[in-house]
């Protein structure tokens, strides 16, 4: 599904953050990608969201080159990947409905369509009853949950998450992780970029770590 | 999964929030600053319209006239003289009226130097008779002063031209300078308009963002900005136009008032009568045309370019912040 080919990435004219990555995420995966903090994981992250060209190799994603992708047809191919921001980037005036509604709106959709959907995927997360609630009120784990529902709700062939528990209390951590894998098991790859190694622990999934700019894959 | 509140489903199918936030401080403060400059730039159309018309009046009274100067001599009746100015005058094509100004009139021209009272028949004054003159055809005016100083050696035509030149001369630099005030209130307003608008986006940053990467297309997220700033733009063009035409009726009402005080009359003759003219109303409803429309265009360049600069940093890694 996605292809990285002796990917190398590199700010202006500073040394490369990422060099000879090369590695595939295929249909129904579960992977995580760590490594210590700056070791690039944003950075593959954003190649992954195709909100990055790499500077060298390339890349392939549901089966087309991305350099050959045009400017316009990125929204397209964006509305076939979730993401979750490690800052959430929810919108503040919306109700935790309407940020969650927020793909589908921007798609044309129609409300009635998708009401149920949308209030399922939030008592799914355990936010049945913060329906109205505005981000500024929600706890950091929760706003973590609105943004992983709104990454969710048009059900994404692979959903990338940056950080996803550097939020919230091990407890939520764990409770998070088992949505990932439940969301996998419905048949999304998922990469889960973090640096917790407990949470890691967990889960017997292939490891991604990045280290002195390499990519070395385990499992 | 728990059960889903069906009041909470109800309300959202009545009223979605907009996208884009009806009102924040930036929206509110780009209102006031497009309020601020439409009143400037309306205020100034309707000076400029006012004072292009004062002059063309001021230029169209002093050509309407002619006058004929008979000076007193001895030995002279100046009164046939005048009655025979009058004659000649009123014989030539062009010329609607002649009139012969009355010693009581004169006495009353001279007022102001003279004093009341004074017996202009022991003054050597010079006497006049106005000539009317039709506008769309005017006479020869070198053929009626030959024919009235061959009659009367004494007199002399006066067809006011110095006066129209020097005052056609003025009123144009009027007018051109109120339209270069008027081209720079526009200018002023334009970039006001653009950057205010601009500085409004930018604390909308974070929704065209989301929106991009939520896959929205840009024409979406472009339509959704450009239909708020449309509004924004347009009430404060309307609280702007709507405060210059009120301060207009508010002038036109104390000069009527006024009209017959000497400062009315004064200002009057300087600025016109004040009245509220079809061009006003046409003037003010092109300014907040043109700041509605120059809004909601900055507002859509402004979110396209945003939307191309996250592209263009897509690919471009080197103007990323890691």
């Amino acid at each position: 599904m996605i292809k990285f080919e002796n990917v190398g990435l590199r700010y202006g004219m500073e040394t490369e953050v990422l060099r000879d990555v090369s590695f595939e995420i295929p249909e129904r995966s579960f992977q995580f990608l760590t490594g210590p903090s700056g070791a690039g994981k944003t950075s593959l992250l954003r190649l992954l969201f195709m909100s990055l060209r790499p500077t060298r190799g390339s890349i392939s994603m549901f089966g087309r080159d991305i350099a050959t992708i045009e400017r316009h047809e990125l929204p397209i191919m964006r509305r076939r990947i979730g993401v979750v921001f490690q800052d959430f980037r929810l919108l503040d005036h919306m109700t935790t409905y309407e940020n969650v509604a927020l793909p589908l709106r921007v798609r044309g959709k129609d409300e009635s369509g998708f009401r149920s959907d949308v209030s399922d995927l939030l008592n799914w997360v355990g936010l049945g009853d913060k329906l109205h609630a505005l981000p500024p009120v929600l706890s950091g784990g929760e706003k973590q949950r609105v943004a992983i529902a709104r990454a969710l709700i048009d059900q994404p062939e692979v959903l990338l998450a940056d950080e996803p528990t550097g939020n919230v209390d091990p407890h939520m951590a764990r409770r998070l992780l088992r949505l990932f894998l439940e969301l996998n098991r419905s048949g999304t790859a998922v990469v889960v970029a973090t640096h917790d190694l407990g949470l890691m622990e967990q889960v017997d999934a292939r490891r991604m770590i990045l280290n002195n700019s390499h990519l070395d894959i385990y499992g | 999964m728990a059960d889903t509140p069906v009041n909470a489903e109800a309300e959202h199918s009545v009223k979605p929030t907009p996208i884009v936030p009806p009102s924040n401080i930036a929206g509110q403060a780009l209102s006031l600053v497009i309020a601020i400059m439409s009143f400037l730039a309306c205020l100034t159309v309707g000076a400029v319209l006012m004072i292009d018309k004062s002059a063309s009046s001021w230029q169209s009274q002093i050509s309407r006239e002619a006058t004929v100067q008979i000076r007193p001599a001895r030995d002279f009746d100046i009164e046939t003289a005048l009655v025979e100015a009058q004659a000649i005058a009123a014989s030539f094509d062009g010329v609607t009226d002649a009139r012969i100004i009355g010693l009581s009139q004169t006495a009353t021209l001279l007022e102001p130097w003279l004093g009341k009272d004074i017996n202009l028949s022991e003054l050597p004054v010079p006497r006049l008779v106005v000539i009317r003159i039709d506008e769309r055809n005017p006479p020869d005016f070198k053929a009626i002063g030959t024919a009235i100083n061959e009659a009367i050696p004494n007199a002399t035509l006066d067809d006011h031209r110095a006066w129209v030149d020097r005052l056609v001369s003025m009123a144009n630099t009027t007018t051109y300078v109120g339209v270069a005030i008027l081209l720079l209130v526009l200018t002023a307003l334009v970039l006001t308009v653009v950057f205010a608008t601009r500085g409004a986006l930018a604390s909308n940053h974070i929704i065209i963002e989301v929106l991009h990467f939520v896959g929205a297309r840009a024409n979406f997220i472009a339509g959704q900005f450009q239909r708020r700033f449309f509004w924004i733009g347009l009430r404060g063009a309307l609280i702007g136009g709507g405060a210059a035409i009120a301060m207009f009726l508010i002038f036109q009402f104390w000069a009527q008032r006024n009209l017959t005080t000497a400062e009315g009359v004064q200002v009057a003759v300087l600025f016109g009568d004040f009245s509220i003219g079809m061009g006003i109303f046409i003037g003010t409803f092109f300014v907040i045309a043109l700041v509605a429309a120059l809004t909601t265009i900055t507002a859509r360049l402004t979110v396209v370019r945003t939307i191309y600069e996250i592209d263009e940093q897509r690919a471009d890694p080197s103007r990323q912040s890691y």
